[in-house]
């Protein structure tokens, strides 16, 4: 018998972004050799890192993921010579605009983890759920969909101001 | 409307034992678009796939996903099921819930939901999934071979055996390289040049090959199936055709005090001359600088007595056009020349071996001169200095070899076998000779290389002392050498006649701008890069160029040549079909928004980018545009993440199906 598994108030949203090379080959090397993990990650798959646009992450944010993880091949194994050099770099620079505008860099995190480390993605995944789920929900977009989503009364001196403008 | 198919795998029990494949097939069936939804054993299996051959056409369905394992696994066999029932290929998508899923999670409601999800996804990234036509490109059944040695040797001749044209194209004046120099060869000892010189004689008389040598390459331009490569031939200053070989030119040339770099400049030739008795061709050359008729004007003996009149003081490099479909780059090593630092290397020299300054302070390859019977002393071993024959000799391992702080840190692999060779070779020489080597470490891996190594300790009497050496200075006619020896753990002093140096193996000369003009990636010493270390060890990252030989990385003989054998294999496995085909997951410029800012061409590791001119009718120029060429185009997507206008698309991974998939999420 299993260990009872532990119950969860909240069950955050991973969305993980792999390259098709080395981390999703990762992941499936996990499932070969039966490792278990959280059943909270989605992962999409690229052919590259370096195909990663952070448009993409925003997006996920956006449609409500509370965390998301990005993972490709190690620096210098890359399918495609360089292209997670380019991610990597796209990256850093990206990690910094978020911070600037207020997403806990905790919810991100990027990794590498080869096709041969099955063990890895396991925990990445693992300590990624963990740590999201400490945080709880991540409710910024959200509250910012709301704001955006306009009732059509005009209510404010501001709307009214430009309604007779037209 | 999209008519979407899915498909849902029980996979034995390997997906239904964790996922309630029922509930998924119907939670799908009620998506937006899905006009067909069911489950099936095993969908890979001849029913399974009959399965869905009939529901695409009895349910006229545009689009199809199949949730089983990985694509990794079986995305080739659903798509190819699909075009059979007629649906262009790539509008068959596979959900992975079973090693994504079923397999890495217990609970089965959670799996359920997961597997739901997944399939969803899949499900919203078809509809914006396009047909995708396969690419073809012709492919030229000619191949360019770049060295001369045995690695260039060997892939050449298999690939002209399979009927194939080769062009093989040398930097000296004869083919042969550094094997052509070896004495004997380890473990067997056989004579270098008798199981060389045959192999040199064939490319010669081979129809299908096409030698170019004293020749080197000007520009490679094109990609797989197609490249245009530009030869530079350069002026031998003696007409190939003509010349018969007789040898007479070399004879007469009062010129003859010029140090033979073949005998690592122990030997002497003349200005006019063939590098080595064997050559192949066996046409002299003229060596410009040191040619009395170039230098003053004056002499021209060499025409004088040329029977057949092959010798033309008059003749130009010319530069040649071949078109090609696959490129072997084989270019070989050049040993690291310790007394001097090299111009705006990390690497540093090894001055305290007074290499250069003491003459009888040799390196392993002017030995091999040394100890060959066609060699400047005719096989007798003999110091440079007063020409005796040395009592007491001395290796030295991996001189720069293994020397971080030095600044090559890998292993050279082939100098603990040759040392040893050498051992066997000095003793067999010298009878009462004594050798010693002083090494870090014995690397013997190979088939009988450490009985190889042993037998020079036990049979062939050679001292070797673990430890290395920490300075070496010149006594009257002797060298002394001062080590450590560390097993022991006492100082040695060996007053010796003669030290060779085994030094380490680096990239030829030239390497780093020869990759350039390849488009091939190599490393911080300038060896050729591979395109996986493991699984695809002769072919380099971009398609259509392979590597054979030490370019690589240091090799020994039979190691090379298996290399060399396999980069031809894979030549030949180009050249099998007309046409090239290949995954249409290329990018593609939506050239009405490019700006040309060409930020994609920075990024692309492939060259594909190019530069596209857009003109009116009146043929002004309108806009520079980027065009990416399918056929170099590697499909990595790294230009789309990077394209500030969004104009660049990788198709099959469309901005459009990714935010799709996220949207489903």
């Amino acid at each position: 018998m299993h260990p009872e598994k532990q119950k969860h108030t909240f069950e955050p949203k991973i969305i993980a972004f792999v390259c098709t090379w080395c981390t999703y080959a990762g992941a499936d090397l996990a499932g070969t050799s039966r490792m278990q993990y959280p059943s909270n990650v989605r992962v999409l798959k690229f052919p590259c890192t370096g195909r990663i646009d952070p448009v993409f992450i925003l997006k996920a944010f956006q449609q409500g993921a509370d965390g998301v993880l990005v993972s490709g091949c190690h620096p210098g194994d890359c399918h495609y010579i360089a292209g997670n050099f380019h991610a990597r770099r796209r990256f850093a620079v990206f990690r910094k605009l978020l911070e600037f505008v207020g997403v806990d860099l905790n919810r991100l995190q990027f990794s590498w983890v080869s096709a041969a480390e099955g063990g890895k993605w396991v925990e990445v995944v693992t300590d990624l759920t963990e740590k999201v789920r400490s945080m709880g929900p991540m409710t910024e977009f959200k509250e910012l969909a709301l704001e955006e989503q306009w009732s059509g009364t005009i209510d404010t001196p501001e709307l009214q101001e430009a309604y007779n403008a037209i | 409307m999209s008519r979407i198919g899915v498909f849902i795998c029980h996979c034995g029990e390997n997906i239904s034992r964790t996922v309630d494949v029922e509930r998924v097939a119907q939670e799908i069936g009620r998506l937006p678009g899905v006009s067909f939804s069911t489950d099936y054993k095993y969908m890979c299996s001849d029913p399974g796939q009959n399965l869905l051959k009939n529901a695409i056409k009895e349910q006229k369905l545009t689009h199809v996903v199949v949730a089983a394992c990985s694509p990794r696994m079986h995305e080739k066999t659903f798509r190819k099921a699909v075009e059979a029932a007629g649906l262009n290929p790539f509008l068959c998508e596979m959900a992975n819930i079973r090693e994504h899923c079923s397999w890495v999670h217990e609970n089965r409601e959670e799996a359920t939901v997961k597997a739901i999800d997944i399939v969803g996804m899949m499900v919203e990234r078809v509809k914006k999934n396009r047909v995708l036509p396969t690419i073809t490109v012709p492919v030229t059944k000619r191949s360019l071979v770049i060295g001369g040695g045995i690695a260039g040797i060997q892939a050449a001749l298999d690939i002209a055996d399979c009927g194939h044209e080769v062009i093989l194209v040398e930097r000296e004046p004869s083919i042969g390289g550094h094997m052509a120099q070896l004495s004997e060869t380890f473990p067997t000892l056989d004579c270098s040049q008798c199981i060389m010189t045959p192999k040199m004689v064939d490319v010669a008389n081979h129809p299908k090959i096409k030698l170019y040598t004293y020749s080197e390459i000007e520009r490679v331009e094109g990609y797989i199936g197609n490249f245009q490569v530009t030869i530079k031939k350069k002026a031998r200053s003696v007409d190939e055709d003509k010349c018969t070989g007789c040898g007479v030119c070399i004879t007469k040339c009062p010129q003859k005090k010029i140090p033979n770099k073949f005998d690592c400049n122990i030997g002497l030739r003349s200005a006019i001359y063939v590098p080595f008795p064997q050559a192949v061709p066996n046409t002299p050359v003229i060596d410009r600088d040191n040619c009395t008729k170039f230098k003053t004007g004056k002499c021209g003996v060499c025409q004088k007595v040329c029977g057949p009149g092959a010798v033309d003081f008059e003749q130009q490099d010319t530069l040649i056009v071949e078109a090609v479909g696959a490129i072997v780059v084989a270019t070989g090593f050049d040993l690291y020349t310790i007394d001097e630092k090299p111009k705006g290397s990390p690497i540093k020299g090894y001055g305290e071996f007074g290499h250069g300054k003491i003459p009888d302070v040799i390196d392993g390859m002017t030995f091999e001169r040394l100890a060959s019977a066609s060699g400047p002393t005719g096989g007798k071993i003999l110091r440079p200095s007063d020409g005796k024959e040395p009592k007491q000799i001395v290796f030295i391992q991996c001189i720069g070899s293994r020397a971080r702080e030095k600044g090559i840190s890998y292993c050279s692999k082939v100098c603990c076998m040759y040392t040893a060779k050498h051992t066997m070779l000095y003793h067999h020489k010298v009878h009462d000779g004594q050798a010693y080597v002083f090494f870090m470490d014995a690397r013997t891996p190979g088939k009988s290389y450490d009985e190889f190594w042993r037998r020079s300790i036990e049979e062939e009497e050679a001292v070797y002392i673990r430890g290395m050496v920490s300075r070496l200075y010149q006594k009257g006619d002797k060298v002394v050498v001062m080590g450590s020896d560390i097993a022991v753990g006492v100082q040695v002093e060996i007053e010796a006649d003669m030290v060779v140096l085994a030094t380490a193996i680096q990239p030829q000369k030239g390497a780093d701008s020869l990759a350039q003009k390849l488009g091939i990636s190599y490393d911080k010493y300038n060896f050729y890069s591979e395109a996986h270390a493991k699984l695809r060890p002769v072919e380099c990252a971009t398609a259509g160029i392979y590597l054979a030989g030490a370019c690589q990385g240091p090799k020994d003989i039979p190691e090379t040549v298996s290399q060399a054998s396999a980069a031809a294999a894979k030549v030949m496995t180009l050249f099998s079909k007309d046409q090239l085909e290949r995954e249409p997951i290329v990018a593609r410029v939506r050239e009405f928004g490019c700006v040309g800012c060409f930020a994609c061409k920075k990024v692309c590791a492939y060259g594909a980018v190019e530069e596209k001119e857009i003109r009116d009718r009146q043929g002004n120029l309108v806009k520079t545009v980027a065009f990416v060429n399918p056929g170099v185009c590697a499909g990595c997507g790294t230009c789309q993440a990077t394209c500030p206008s969004k104009c660049v698309e990788l198709d099959g991974y469309t901005d459009e199906q990714v935010i799709a998939m996220i949207e489903a999420l």
